[in-house]
């Protein structure tokens, strides 16, 4: 790694108040309308209608075979929509074939050109579109200086490293400056510590350069790292559409829920419903639960508590106000993870929750261990209703 | 378990090579005997060599047999490769399954069939015989080798490359030559060397479908031997021999050393 540079100033600033998603006036620069994908029965992509904005990082995330990279593809024009439309800055692109779209995409495998090296692979879309010779050599100059890659410009792939190569996967979709550029697991090959570095280095690139990332990835991590927004897909649909932070605390479905992150899903029947509160009983505590939220259900209505394991708190000995939102059991496991431990409560019903804590002090008189009695709690505010 | 060679891996591999190549090394001395008996060992010459040369016969159908090998390899590695694309680029399409079949029939089918039907279409269509049909019935036997070597470099061809280089602005047919040709030519050129191998020494098919003017040195050699052997067929033989060993060798080391290569490549990616 180079020495850090100094940050540009308005970074901050853009990044703080960048939502154009909000913004209704706003024109989106790819928009999906009603989107269907079918190869033979197989539907990959189920009717889909998403806009994503001019500079965003968006990501699309979801377990392997949801979708997300023929969403991807036809957007590269690898894939033709079966219905619906496609449209780049106003403009249907359905039917342009890939080599004319201003979109570029980096591939998985990185697919760079085994028997050219560096400097071949990066000039070579600049070649294609018949760029003078002398402005070919300063982009590639810029580009390898970008990404760090000046020594190795006489290298042919198979002499680079894995990071290095992914490098030059990513100088070379670059280079032709598209309106969109597309990252197909850019960083799946890389080891844990590069790609987590790799991720930033994703982000402040993007930032420079002004332009719209769209990336495909089943690591939520890395999702939830550099997008602005996530859509998170599942057997073709989109399940939700929000930046990180709302995908996160506010998950429209349990789908949502449980796939980002760990949760705990207890189920539940409305009691009483009142302004902005609503309580809740469960088979699983003896005790009402509440939670600062009211979808306007009625009592007898079914919904389920979403509430994350570090939202829970832990303790052995019984809390003041046992009147709501706390589970008894018992410490079935811990798994000790250094910055936080997860402990994995039985409850008295049978099921088990899970709940993780800090490790904040080094020292702890009384730590908690396997079999010890345990109240678990949480604030009304700390669980997200679900209905669906 | 014990590795080096016991006597019995020596002798089986002794008997094996003997079985195999006593007689070709018999021919190969014999071709340097000074004697005209075949069979009576009279001092080493090269007599024969240079009697070729005189024989104009010979010379004849040996330039008849390499152009027929050269153009009818070329013909069938275009041929052969464009099927072997057919075959493994575009996954489902109308006979498909009936067309891989027919690309592999020849393989195992009998040469006096092939070249007994190749000889009942030409009288059908009134076709002269000669040199184009002898042509014709090698580009026809030899195209399907040159398919089955193609494809089974295709199969492990990462088509990303060519998506990588359409999204990039390359159209699909300059993305062909310049992407996917270079790197699959080394199967390219084995696949030529296989097909100019096989006309090089094809008997059986060329006599069906040849006429007047047309005579390979195959069958120059078979229709002299048959009158008796000379020390100038062994020359001549010993001259094919050497031919067809450099082409074969050449071949081997242009695939094997592509495959090292990808080899060499696949290993750093995964050490990354």
């Amino acid at each position: 790694m180079a020495a850090e540079k100094p940050r540009n100033q308005t970074i901050g600033a853009v990044r703080r108040t960048f939502q154009p998603w909000a913004d209704p006036d706003k024109k989106p620069l790819i928009r999906f309308e009603n989107v269907v994908k079918r190869f033979g029965d197989f539907t990959a992509v189920d009717n889909v209608s998403l806009d994503i904005y001019e500079r965003e990082f968006f990501a699309l995330l979801g377990p392997s075979g949801c979708g997300k990279t023929t969403l991807m593809r036809m957007l590269a024009g690898f894939e033709e929509p079966t219905e619906g439309r496609l449209t780049l800055a106003g403009e249907d692109i359905s039917g342009i074939p890939p080599y004319r779209r201003p979109v570029n995409m980096m591939f998985q495998s990185y697919a760079l050109f085994p028997h050219m090296n560096v400097l071949d692979n990066i000039a070579f879309g600049l070649k294609q579109d018949k760029m003078p010779k002398a402005d070919i050599a300063a982009r590639v100059e810029e580009m390898l200086k970008l990404t760090k890659l000046e020594k190795f410009a006489k290298r042919k792939p198979h002499q680079l490293s894995g990071g290095q190569r992914q490098r030059v996967a990513l100088a070379r979709s670059l280079a032709k400056r598209p309106k969109v550029l597309l990252l197909d697991e850019p960083l799946g090959a890389l080891d844990k510590k590069l790609r987590e570095e790799t991720q930033f280095e994703l982000m402040d690139l993007q930032m420079d350069l002004g332009m719209t990332f769209l990336i495909v990835t089943h690591d939520q991590e890395e999702a939830m790292t550099v997008a602005d927004r996530i859509a998170v897909m599942n057997h073709g649909v989109l399940m939700q559409v929000a930046p990180p932070a709302v995908i996160y605390e506010q998950p429209a479905t349990r789908y949502v829920a449980d796939f980002i992150g760990e949760v705990n899903l207890v189920e539940g029947k409305v009691i009483s419903a009142s302004g902005d509160e609503t309580r809740l009983s469960s088979p699983i505590t003896p005790h009402p639960l509440r939670v600062s939220q009211s979808l306007g259900l009625k009592p007898g209505e079914e919904a389920c508590i979403a509430i994350r394991p570090e939202k829970l708190r832990i303790s052995l000995d019984e809390p003041a106000d046992t009147s709501e939102n706390c589970f008894r059991g018992e410490i079935w496991d811990i798994g000790y993870l250094g910055d936080l431990s997860i402990y994995h409560v039985e409850l008295e019903c049978g099921q088990r929750i899970k709940v993780s804590q800090p490790n904040l002090s080094r020292v702890v008189q009384r730590p908690i261990t396997w079999d010890d009695k345990v109240w678990v709690t949480f604030a009304p505010h700390a669980g997200v209703m679900l209905t669906r | 378990m014990r590795k080096g060679l016991t006597w019995f891996n020596v002798t089986s591999i002794a008997l094996g090579f003997a079985f195999l190549y006593i007689p070709i090394l018999i021919l190969v001395i014999y071709s340097f005997n000074a004697s005209r008996l075949v069979t009576v060992w009279a001092g080493f010459s090269t007599q024969w060599y240079w009697a070729l040369l005189e024989n104009d016969q010979l010379i004849d159908a040996a330039w008849v047999t390499l152009r027929i090998a050269f153009f009818s390899s070329l013909v069938a590695t275009v041929l052969g490769t464009m099927a072997a694309l057919a075959l493994t680029r575009y996954g489902r399409f109308w006979g498909r399954s009936l067309f891989s079949g027919m690309i592999y029939a020849p393989l195992v089918m009998p040469e006096v069939i092939t070249g007994l039907s190749l000889l009942l279409l030409f009288v059908a269509v009134n076709f002269d015989r000669g040199f184009w049909t002898v042509l014709l019935a090698h580009i026809t036997f030899t195209m399907c080798f040159v398919a089955v070597v193609v494809q089974s470099r295709l199969v492990t061809f990462d088509r990303a490359l060519e998506e990588a280089a359409l999204d990039l602005g390359c159209p699909p047919f300059k993305t062909f030559f310049t992407i996917t040709l270079p790197l699959i030519l080394p199967a390219v050129v084995s696949g030529f060397m296989l097909a100019f191998t096989l006309s090089l020494d094809d008997l059986v098919i060329a006599s069906f479908t040849t006429g007047p003017g047309a005579t390979t040195l195959p069958m120059r050699i078979y229709s002299q031997v048959r009158l008796g052997v000379t020390p100038e067929i062994n020359a001549v033989c010993t001259i094919l021999i050497a031919i067809v060993t450099v082409v074969v060798i050449v071949a081997s080391i242009v695939t094997k050393r592509a495959e090292n290569l990808r080899q060499a490549e696949e290993r750093a990616a995964l050490q990354g």
